[in-house]
């Protein structure tokens, strides 16, 4: 390459760099805006909100429409409706997960890999296809009206959570657990005291995309619960705005008040959120 | 390749493994519980339900293959399976280019500074979708929306988007992008497996940023494509709650998708037989979908050796 060809190539790159950065700014802010909207929308008055033409920031700043989140609606009884779920779901996908993963990993059985083979299978199983039965099958059992649907299937393992264990167990050494059970130590011993330390990491990341997937679900609770006194975060969101006159400031605010939480969690365990995704892991 | 545990494993009794697998079906015995009550067992009574009338107050009654045959007779059925085929032809593919471009621009080397943005593109996946879909009913008002206010800026009388039979998709395309967030970290992943050395190659032979995008990284993304252009396909069968949220299927059923038409059916008519039904078309047809695509970017790899 010749000294003026390089010169040519280096406007290039310089030309290339400000219009990316220009296209990368304009995807940010779009990316953005709506998000801001809903901050500062949530701190607008009612005749604010409604005012044509659109105005960017309040002009008075008000903390009323939060005021109505803790007043007008039981937004305890629905915060805590949704955490008990939230706990329940976490703690399931845990505890199954790793159990049923160490099974479909470290140790051998005929038939194994067939079997492991049908668990994939089941991640593309449109959730379609088992609801109506799921859901006839719960009224039968007097489910509906209780948590109970929305927790128990948790404890028999998720297949996306069992993938996700079961490609981290795959890749510890063998000799990690050839010296215990040389020593005579039970399997369950050695998935207790060896595995689950080692598994910190993914753990925490089964445990978020669990929190994920019930914080956000809206869905089940829709099918399942039924009672307005056990209705979710989500679920009551929807539910107030599909009243004839919704109130707006209020579901904001509640909207903001119900994303706090996911942005709080993300700062601090970005690792585990990317890897959940990277890894294969699918928003709920 | 022999190693010291295999060696080991051969000396093991067979007593040793016997109890191995012992174990190891004790630990992978709550999935088969789950697999068989909340898995298999709904699969097949699904599949029966489907050849019958069920009214849910009374038992099934068998009728063979009639809902199949009513749902191709009922328009809000073809209506709803329009919908979908039009979110799958031009949302998917418009989230996809976006997507990657986003993330071939946040990966080039001589951008600095970009790890902000990426917090910045994924912020919309960690909003509840309820919340999004209020946000979004706001963001597409006709008159006080920002959407709007943005496009009149620049000259442009914004359309009436969720309110409009023709609007009302595009607007669901651009929440659908709004939310591909979690696509660009898996492509930026995949970008991050391809050789610094290719693009080094490229540059000496004179190709800039676009033509070392094209040729390099779009194909060696193609694995990475057919994941999430799956992962979008299957989204948009199963798309819910967005449109029973924001629209309720309407204005003149404009948005009236697979699934939301699915649970009308199931849970406000009661129809259980003919729901099931359309819960077994749309496996079919996400299983078609998934095989071709599966075909398609095979064939792509192997004429890159």
């Amino acid at each position: 390459m010749n000294i003026k060809s390089i010169r040519k190539y280096k406007v290039k790159v310089v030309i290339n760099r400000a219009v990316i950065y220009l296209i990368l700014l304009i995807f940010v802010l779009s990316f953005l805006l709506p998000f801001l909207f809903l901050l500062t929308g949530s701190f607008k008055t009612t005749s604010e909100l409604f005012s044509v033409p659109f105005r960017w920031l309040p002009k008075t700043w008000t903390l009323d429409n939060y005021r109505q989140v803790f007043t007008k609606i039981p937004f305890w009884r629905y915060l805590r409706n949704t955490l008990i779920i939230v706990f329940f779901s976490i703690v399931s996908a845990v505890l199954s997960n790793s159990v049923i993963a160490y099974g479909f990993s470290r140790l051998r059985w005929p038939g194994r890999d067939k079997v492991f083979m049908i668990v994939i299978a089941t991640m593309i199983l449109p959730y379609q296809v088992t609801l109506i039965p799921l859901y006839l099958m719960f009224t039968k059992m007097h489910w509906i009206g209780t948590f109970l649907p929305l927790i128990v299937p948790g404890f028999f393992g998720n297949a996306a959570f069992i993938f996700l264990m079961r490609q981290f167990l795959v890749g510890i050494p063998k000799e990690y657990t050839e010296s215990a059970r040389i020593d005579g130590a039970s399997e369950f011993q050695i998935f207790l005291r060896i595995m689950i330390p080692i598994s910190k990491p993914v753990l925490a990341t089964i445990a978020i995309m669990a929190f994920m997937k019930a914080w956000n679900d809206f869905l089940g609770p829709l099918v399942f619960l039924g009672d307005d006194s056990l209705y979710t975060l989500s679920l009551a969101a929807s539910m107030l705005r599909s009243k004839l006159e919704p109130n707006w400031e209020l579901l904001l605010a509640l909207g903001v008040l119900m994303v706090m939480p996911v942005l709080i969690l993300f700062f601090f365990m970005q690792k585990y959120f990317i890897q959940g995704i990277t890894m294969g892991g699918i928003k709920g | 390749m022999a190693t010291f545990s295999d060696e080991i494993r051969t000396i093991k009794s067979s007593r040793m493994r016997r109890k191995e697998a012992k174990a190891g079906l004790i630990f992978v015995l709550p999935w088969v519980i789950g697999f068989l009550v909340f898995t298999l067992y709904p699969i097949a009574s699904s599949l029966y339900y489907s050849l019958c009338n069920y009214k849910v107050i009374k038992d099934p009654v068998f009728i063979g293959l009639d809902n199949y045959i009513a749902l191709f007779r009922d328009k809000t059925f073809i209506d709803s399976c329009k919908n979908t085929l039009y979110m799958i032809v031009f949302g998917v593919p418009i989230t996809t280019f976006v997507s990657i471009w986003i993330a071939i621009m946040l990966n080039y080397k001589k951008i600095k500074g970009t790890s902000w943005m990426r917090v910045v593109f994924f912020i919309p996946t960690l909003v509840p979708t309820v919340v999004a879909c209020l946000l979004w009913i706001w963001v597409m008002q006709p008159d006080s929306g920002v959407l709007n206010t943005v496009l009149g800026y620049f000259g442009i009388r914004g359309p009436g988007w969720l309110a409009s039979p023709i609007w009302s998709k595009p607007a669901f395309i651009l929440m659908m992008i709004w939310t591909c967030g979690n696509a660009i970290i898996i492509y930026l992943a995949g970008l991050q497996d391809i050789s610094d050395s290719l693009y080094d190659a490229a540059a000496i032979d004179g190709a800039g940023f676009f033509r070392a995008s094209i040729s390099i990284s779009i194909p060696l993304l193609r694995p990475t494509m057919l994941y999430n252009v799956t992962m979008l396909i299957i989204g948009v069968f199963q798309w819910f709650a967005e449109p029973y949220i924001m629209t309720s299927g309407g204005p003149n059923n404009s948005t009236m998708f697979y699934s939301l038409y699915l649970y009308q059916n199931a849970f406000t008519f009661f129809k259980m037989g003919y729901a099931s039904a359309q819960a077994w078309i749309m496996l079919i047809i996400s299983m078609v979908i998934i095989f071709i695509l599966f075909k398609v970017f095979r064939f792509g790899e192997t004429e890159m050796g």
